[in-house]
């Protein structure tokens, strides 16, 4: 009875969503119509490219690997830990979600540059200087995408069950030792759905690298830099530049979805 | 708001549809809307004259799309709806001539020159071109791909030093924030940019810049909304007044 009502359509609700639906392909589709595929293989293996990807891949990685070491107990801080102000701390973590990415360089630059309120002890006292260097989109990237970690792992540690965490504890294991063997193993799939959104996110940041850490081949140029300058002068390296971030971005999110399947059953 | 502008335009543009008869002109002859797409480096200047122009053409609205000159000529290859393109390039007015007649062949209207942008204080102590060779200064230059990076790549040849850039910026303001938050020591940025930046930034001439001076040209466009409006603000811009406010901005004349 109900799968049979479930499986009528109605007009009102199918016209608007195939609507929506060729909305967000349309123009990926855009991408493939126009892409240069007889010069492909020439533009797609360029140094430039090359390069340009080989520091995506390295940068998103690493920023990825930052978020899991930092999100991961903040994430538990926000769904176990009992702290007062809990909501808008929350609020607070989320923010770099909704925030234009520039806005996100700018402030990472007042803080972090030369002259920013951290930065300028960074460069007195220990000669460091992060804007125009890798390191500097690494940071820009994980700023980004750490709340993407945060938010999956603390819905999957509120889905979880507490009841073999106080049962592990009442066998005697440390909280450390509860966390490592219990916690950790029960919210896996979450943690990899977060690290694998946060990945992807940190892949296509453009705005807070531009911004905080600059544009230099092979040091700072990213695939999305790469884009956006390519479109200057060589449209046809744009598009196929794109291509790839598009192909990337695809693979990624059908593995993920797969992983949040398994995870959900 | 750089994207909400031609939006608007297109609004207004939408709500006067093809109805053939424009509204009753002003007692300069003009009326209406004049939609000005004009390089980010004008901003300051033409946000001026557009004022001077209102003010000399009452009932006259002049709305601004500043931004890019690539990205602007490329938006007009799409179709954006706008009278008038000024352009930080021949080479972006080109790509609209090309595929968009004009009215008439763009004139040169106003030209630019690379000047070196320090914070205020200069403290690496620059005094020329050569500083940019030394390593250990943070240099924040234009990208290649765009006009104010092409002239650069010009004075360094002409200067026969080989920069050694920290970043390649995608377009000239962006480098300038660089020198304004005293992020870098050093860069090469329009004359113009230098002034408007106030008292933040430090300029400092060399005699390289004569090598690659920058033309702006200026058109109205054929498919311009307001013709007349068009022709008007171009002659505006063209006027001894129009040349004084450029001027005014660090501009040279044409």
């Amino acid at each position: 009875m109900t799968r049979h009502v479930a499986r009528r359509r109605p007009a009102l609700l199918v016209v608007p969503a195939l609507l929506g639906l060729a909305f967000l392909l349309v123009p990926l589709l855009g991408l493939l119509v126009r892409a240069p595929w007889a010069r492909l293989p020439e533009q797609l293996f360029s140094p430039e490219i090359g390069a340009a990807l080989q520091l995506s891949l390295l940068c998103a990685t690493l920023a990825t690997l930052i978020c899991l070491v930092l999100g991961i107990p903040l994430a538990w801080l926000l769904a176990r830990g009992d702290l007062p102000g809990r909501g808008l701390i929350r609020a607070l973590v989320t923010v770099p979600l909704v925030l234009p990415p520039v806005v996100g360089g700018v402030a990472l630059l007042l803080v972090l540059g030369r002259r920013g309120v951290i930065g300028q002890y960074l460069d007195e006292w220990f000669g460091i200087s992060l804007p125009f260097t890798t390191a500097g989109v690494v940071l820009a990237e994980a700023f980004v995408a750490l709340p993407f970690l945060v938010i999956s792992v603390e819905g999957a540690l509120r889905a979880g069950d507490g009841r073999l965490e106080e049962a592990a504890a009442t066998l005697g294991a440390s909280r450390w030792l509860t966390f490592r063997r219990v916690t950790l193993p029960s919210i896996l799939p979450g943690v990899i759905a977060g690290a694998v959104l946060c990945w992807a996110r940190a892949l296509g940041e453009f705005g807070a690298t531009i911004t905080f850490a600059g544009n230099f081949p092979g040091r700072t140029t990213t695939m999305p830099l790469a884009v956006y300058l390519a479109l200057e002068t060589e449209p046809e390296a744009a598009i196929v530049l794109s291509l790839v971030l598009l192909l990337v971005s695809v693979a990624v999110l059908a593995l993920l979805r797969d992983r949040w399947i398994n995870g959900a059953t | 708001m750089r994207r909400v502008v031609p939006l608007v335009a297109l609004l207004v543009l939408a709500g006067c549809g093809s109805t053939p008869a424009p509204p009753p002109a002003g007692p300069g002859g003009v009326s209406g809307a004049v939609t000005v797409f004009a390089a980010a480096s004008l901003t300051e200047s033409f946000t001026k004259l557009g004022k001077d122009f209102e003010a000399a053409n009452p009932g006259v609205k002049v709305t601004f799309n500043f931004g890019g000159s690539s990205a602007l000529a490329q938006q007009l290859n799409q179709g954006a709806p706008a009278d008038v393109f000024a352009s930080a390039a021949p080479a972006n007015m080109k790509q609209v001539t090309d595929t968009r007649t004009v009215t008439e062949t763009p004139v040169t209207f106003a030209r630019n020159r690379l000047q070196i942008a320090v914070p205020k204080g200069n403290p690496a102590r620059i005094t020329g071109l050569a500083d940019f060779g030394r390593a250990e200064l943070k240099i924040a230059l234009c990208a290649e791909q765009v006009p104010c990076g092409a002239a650069t790549k010009k004075v360094l040849q002409a200067a026969k030093v080989t920069g050694q850039p920290d970043t390649l910026e995608q377009d000239v303001k962006a480098v300038l924030t660089k020198v304004r938050l005293g992020e870098v020591d050093a860069a090469l940025v329009y004359r113009t940019d230098v002034r408007s930046a106030g008292a933040e930034v430090e300029g400092i001439t060399f005699a390289e810049a004569d090598q690659a001076i920058n033309d702006y040209p200026l058109a109205a466009l054929a498919k311009a909304p307001n013709a007349s409006g068009a022709k008007a603000f171009v002659d505006h811009v063209r006027s001894d007044k129009g040349r004084a406010v450029l001027a005014e901005a660090g501009f040279d004349g044409p």
